[in-house]
């Protein structure tokens, strides 16, 4: 059973309303890195990087993350995960870093994300933008700019579709039978 | 990749040579970091296990492991209990018991890291076996190539040297026809085994044998030259190195009817002025030098890609 909770529109209204919350919260995108997680915080990134761009009329850089290698599940699962390639353009040693991410669930991954920014350098600080936060939290890490609460039960999956990975922009909440990953 | 160990390239499909090209294009990353360290490998001990000499697979090996924050410990066959005697199986069991998680060995026996792989429970990775096999080298030659011309399928890939005794030019051998390039080896009769010969063997890769370097080298992508291995001479298959030189020296202007741009790589460590002349090995084409750095990133991919590992999966 799948039932749709973000549509299109809903996404885009979202994506808009956290990138005046970003240049509120930081007065400005001065400083600003965004780095979005591998896969799906990736085209989320790109396109809050391109509304602050408008808005603003300022570049602000964007980096890619694979948060595979700092993973703390590895030996959990069967085979160890294929890693891709991180990208992280600039020094980010005093700049603001905003991880971006499509669902925020036990908060794994985004411990992972910063132990790998921090191997990159010392940002000033680090912030969090998630899609949906879906609550169920197993580390004590909140998001700074959130598109939607979803409450959830733990076997509930929470997909995020994007037009540059799925062929069209959508959130849905399914009755899974998967564990949630990291 | 769903095996236990990496002991040559006879079997490793395609698909799973593309999968360590691409996971070390991500450990290349990991190495451009100011901190060049990741902690997948957190907890685990790769034992280093070496019977011959070796600077570069050893440190290599070494730096891979480490890289990911693996535990390491090195074992010389001269500073172990293997100098009182010690069987190969029962230093493995004692390993074994000590907690060894991986082991990269290097053999003069060929065939030993095979032996090895049936005592041990964790994964072994072959550093080279006597004549036999040195996997991890034709992955790093090989992605060295795809780093360099893009692509590794249709590549004229020509081998030049002491091919008999040769573990790279095997493993190359293996790898290269499966990542469909073409392989001519180059040497002369004495060095190179006999591969005509053992005809009712059909499920050997094609190569093309050419004694005569010039016709070898003409319209190559690659050279790729070998150690005249000197510590295994002595059953006179070489009339004298000056010979050697005369006929198959790589020098400028035989390289010239390679390609233009062509690489020229060489595994390591050269005899400049033998195999190969010092202005070749530092010439513009001459990506010697990337050969050893791409293979820490290769060593680390495996390193990973074999921690996956959990015995028998779905």
């Amino acid at each position: 059973m799948e039932k749709a909770i973000m549509s299109d529109v809903d996404i885009r209204r979202a994506l808009v309303r956290i990138a005046h919350e970003i240049i509120e919260c930081n007065e400005g995108v001065e400083d600003l890195v965004l780095v979005g997680l591998r896969t799906r915080g990736v085209p989320l990134a790109k396109r809050l990087a391109q509304i602050l761009g408008e808005l603003e009329h300022a570049q602000v850089p964007l980096g890619e993350l694979d948060i595979t290698l700092y993973r703390d599940d590895l030996d959990t699962h069967g085979l160890y995960p294929s890693v891709r390639r991180t990208e992280i353009p600039v020094n980010i040693a005093g700049k603001r870093v905003i991880l971006v991410d499509d669902v925020l669930f036990t908060g794994r991954s985004v411990r992972a994300a910063m132990d790998a920014v921090i191997d990159f350098g010392r940002p000033r600080c680090i912030q969090l933008a998630v899609l949906v936060d879906r609550g169920h939290r197993e580390l004590p890490i909140r998001p700074d700019f959130v598109g939607k609460n979803v409450p959830t039960s733990r076997d509930e999956e929470v997909k995020v579709r994007l037009v540059e990975n799925d062929g069209s922009d959508e959130v849905i909440i399914a009755r899974g039978t998967s564990e949630g990953c990291l | 990749m769903n095996r236990k160990d990496v002991l040559d390239l006879d079997d490793f499909s395609p698909e799973e040579i593309q999968l360590v090209f691409e996971t070390a294009d991500a450990m290349k990353e990991v190495l451009s970091r100011p901190i060049k360290k990741v902690p997948a490998l957190r907890g685990k001990t790769v034992v280093i296990l070496f019977y011959e000499t070796s600077t570069r697979t050893r440190v290599s090996f070494e730096l891979a492991a480490k890289n990911l924050s693996a535990d390491v410990v090195n074992i010389t066959a001269a500073t172990s209990a293997v100098a009182k005697g010690e069987s190969l199986v029962d230093t493995i069991r004692t390993l074994q018991a000590l907690g060894a998680d991986m082991i990269v060995i290097r053999h003069e026996q060929s065939g030993a890291p095979y032996l090895v792989a049936q005592h041990l429970s964790g994964s072994v990775l072959n550093a080279g076996d006597g004549w036999h096999a040195h996997p991890t080298q034709a992955l790093l030659d090989m992605y060295t190539m795809r780093e360099k011309l893009g692509r590794v399928a249709d590549l004229s890939v020509v081998i030049v040297g002491d091919i008999l005794h040769s573990r790279v030019a095997r493993s190359n051998v293996w790898g290269l026809s499966k990542m469909g390039a073409r392989v001519t080896l180059c040497g002369p009769p004495t060095l190179m085994p006999m591969l005509e010969k053992r005809g009712s063997i059909s499920d050997l890769p094609e190569v093309r044998v050419e004694y005569d370097i010039d016709r070898a080298l003409d319209g190559a992508d690659v050279v790729m030259g070998l150690r005249i291995q000197k510590e295994r001479q002595d059953g006179g298959l070489l009339p004298s190195l000056r010979e050697y030189v005369q006929l198959y020296q790589l020098t400028q202007e035989r390289i010239a009817r390679a390609k233009p741009g062509a690489l020229v790589m060489h595994p390591g460590p050269m005899n400049e002025g033998i195999e190969i002349a010092p202005d070749v090995a530092r010439c513009s084409q001459s990506v010697i030098e990337d050969q050893v750095s791409n293979g820490v990133a290769i060593r680390m991919a495996l390193l990973y890609l074999l921690a996956g590992y959990k015995g028998h999966q779905l």
